[in-house]
């Protein structure tokens, strides 16, 4: 069983369609690199299994569950954790409450969660009074009339959830004192607002802040975009510890060089579809220019 | 003299201002929610204290303690199972909805307590004062005014002190990424107007004790509140104080000269700052 799994999946723009049916898998320990030209659908397709774009259920699933129709929230909470694309830091935040903000689910159920189910339950018992059974969504997906009713109303996402596994403990190696060990530099400028910091050391911190959730896996959306090559190298070198960790990594790239470098396998991805996957060594230059622009070398 | 006792009393009923703003400003601040409903809220309030201290016996203070975790449910369920769906990016939605939120909480006062003024007495408080030098300060107006400055503060703190106070300021900036932190906008926007309530409970306990109230004052209790906000910069919670402090100073100075001004001297002295600073005293982010 791969840990992360896509099949068949598909996202939509209103009446755009960005991905058509994608394939990729992740294995533990492993690191993939997604390449493509500006446009391929890298980022969607990030977006859609960190839960930001919705999807079918099953087009997604995270160690053998699955997890497409979760939200960002819950999928961050199951393991899988994002360095979005321009590292979009909270600018009212300094920088260790940005790094902090990656911690920010762990500690168990709140006050918050309880008032969450109170409301839910008194929405199920408010349900049941005025419907009956067939207001209650039922306990396991099945052939109810309730179930059909909703399956043609909503499609997929009327339906109850099915099993998407638990929820991450969020427990690990990564702290804020390890952060500070593998970037140095922000421990000298925690208490400066993120965004006043330079482009790399930005990425650092969305960097850090995706660890200290001690994700099982990190996804890095161009994290050398716009960066100096000195700089990009100082962010990849971090890579290793981070493998270390125990996290797998995705990491979507247009830098064809440094994603062969580091990736134990390469997807190539172009209008939205998978055109070349195989191991670095496999793939030759000109496959790669076929899949990349869609035209031989 | 009577220009020092003026500009005292002004600052004080500042305080009543601040603490119908605060909420106000939390709320918008963290959701650019324009909560329409505000005023009828804290008049809500008040009429929910009243019927505690009416039932019970209590003194009004002890009432607003009983009110309050009612309030703090109602603020949540508000925001979860209305609010939270009126949300994006157009801010149409959200005015409408709290807009028909003001006449039904209005509608529903009249009906269940009539067009009657009420008041919740606070007894001997309500006349005693303390001299200050030369001038004498209304005891009910100091607490007024310290409740606007602990809430403020204390507010601040939950800002910036505290792990919720992070999610709030992370999901006002940017709310698709701090769902890839793992934090819920929607909880989010629960927790902040539930906090708000609380305030409003506040404000609603010295507006019940300061003054009558009646089921049709919340819109007044609004501009109030709005115009405080405004003058101190949006989203900025010492800027609240601040705005409530001038609207108070510029009614009771606007009262010593003529006392049909009082209430146009206050909308003057928010234009005024609009024209000299469109963005309020202390705006958040400068």
């Amino acid at each position: 069983m791969s840990l992360l799994e896509t099949r068949g999946l598909t996202a939509r723009y209103g009446d755009f369609q960005a991905l058509f049916g994608v394939d990729i898998r992740l294995e533990p320990g492993e690191t993939v690199a997604i390449i493509g030209a500006n446009g391929a659908g890298k980022t969607t397709l990030m977006r859609a299994i960190t839960g930001v774009l919705r999807s079918a259920p099953d087009s997604i699933l995270y160690r053998g569950a699955p997890i497409g129709d979760l939200p960002a929230d819950a999928v961050m909470k199951r393991g899988i954790a994002m360095v979005p694309e321009g590292r979009r830091l909270f600018p009212s935040l300094s920088v260790e409450e940005n790094l902090l903000i990656g911690a920010q689910h762990k500690g168990g159920r709140d006050f918050g969660d309880a008032l969450d189910d109170l409301l839910t339950e008194t929405g199920r018992d408010l349900r049941r009074a005025v419907f009956g059974p067939y207001g209650m969504p039922p306990r396991r997906p099945g052939l109810a009339l309730g179930d059909r009713l909703r399956a043609a109303a909503f499609g997929p996402y009327g339906l109850p959830r099915a099993d998407t596994g638990p929820e991450h403990t969020g427990a690990g190696y990564w702290s804020l004192e390890t952060v500070y060990d593998l970037f140095p530099i922000l421990r000298e400028r925690r208490h400066s607002p993120g965004t006043a910091l330079s482009g790399g050391q930005q990425q650092m911190v969305a960097i850090g802040r995706a660890l200290i959730s001690n994700p099982d896996v990190l996804l890095c959306d161009e994290i050398s975009l716009g960066l100096a090559p000195v700089v990009i190298r100082d962010i990849y070198a971090a890579l290793p510890r981070i493998k270390a960790s125990g996290a797998s990594v995705i990491v979507v790239e247009q830098d064809i060089g440094q994603a062969l470098a580091v990736a134990d396998r390469v997807y190539c991805m172009m209008e939205g579809r998978v055109t070349l996957t195989g191991k670095p060594s496999e793939i030759g230059r000109a496959d790669i220019h076929a899949a990349y622009f869609g035209v031989a070398a | 003299m009577i220009w020092v006792d003026t500009i005292l009393q002004g600052v004080l009923l500042g305080g009543l201002y601040a603490l119908f703003a605060a909420g106000l400003s939390l709320v918008f601040g963290i959701m650019r929610l324009v909560n329409l409903a505000h005023g009828d809220l804290i008049v809500f309030g008040a009429y929910l204290i009243l019927v505690i201290v009416s039932a019970l016996g209590l003194h009004p203070v002890a009432g607003a303690l009983l009110a309050a975790p009612l309030m703090f449910c109602l603020g949540w369920v508000l925001q979860k199972a209305v609010l939270n769906r009126t949300l994006g990016d157009d801010i149409l939605p959200p005015l409408l909805v709290t807009f028909g939120l003001s006449i039904a909480i209005q509608n529903g006062l009249l009906e269940g307590f009539s067009a009657d003024s009420q008041r919740l007495s606070m007894g001997a408080l309500e006349t005693a004062s303390v001299a200050v030098g030369p001038v004498s300060l209304g005891v009910l107006p100091l607490l007024t005014f310290g409740s606007a400055v602990a809430v403020i503060v204390a507010l601040n703190q939950v800002m910036y002190r505290t792990a919720i106070g992070r999610a709030f300021r992370a999901t006002s900036d940017d709310p698709v990424t701090a769902s890839l932190m793992g934090i819920r906008p929607d909880r989010v926007f629960a927790t902040a107007t539930a906090l708000a309530m609380l305030v409003v409970t506040v404000a609603a306990l010295y507006l019940g004790t300061r003054a009558n109230f009646d089921p049709a004052i919340g819109p007044a209790r609004l501009i109030y509140a709005f115009e405080a906000v405004i003058i101190g910069g949006l989203g900025s919670l010492w800027g609240t104080l601040a705005g409530g402090i001038v609207i108070g100073v510029a009614q009771t100075v606007g009262a010593a000269i003529n006392p049909e001004w009082q209430i146009l001297a206050g909308h003057v002295a928010f234009l005024v700052v609009l024209l000299l600073r469109p963005r309020g005293l202390f705006p958040r982010g400068q």
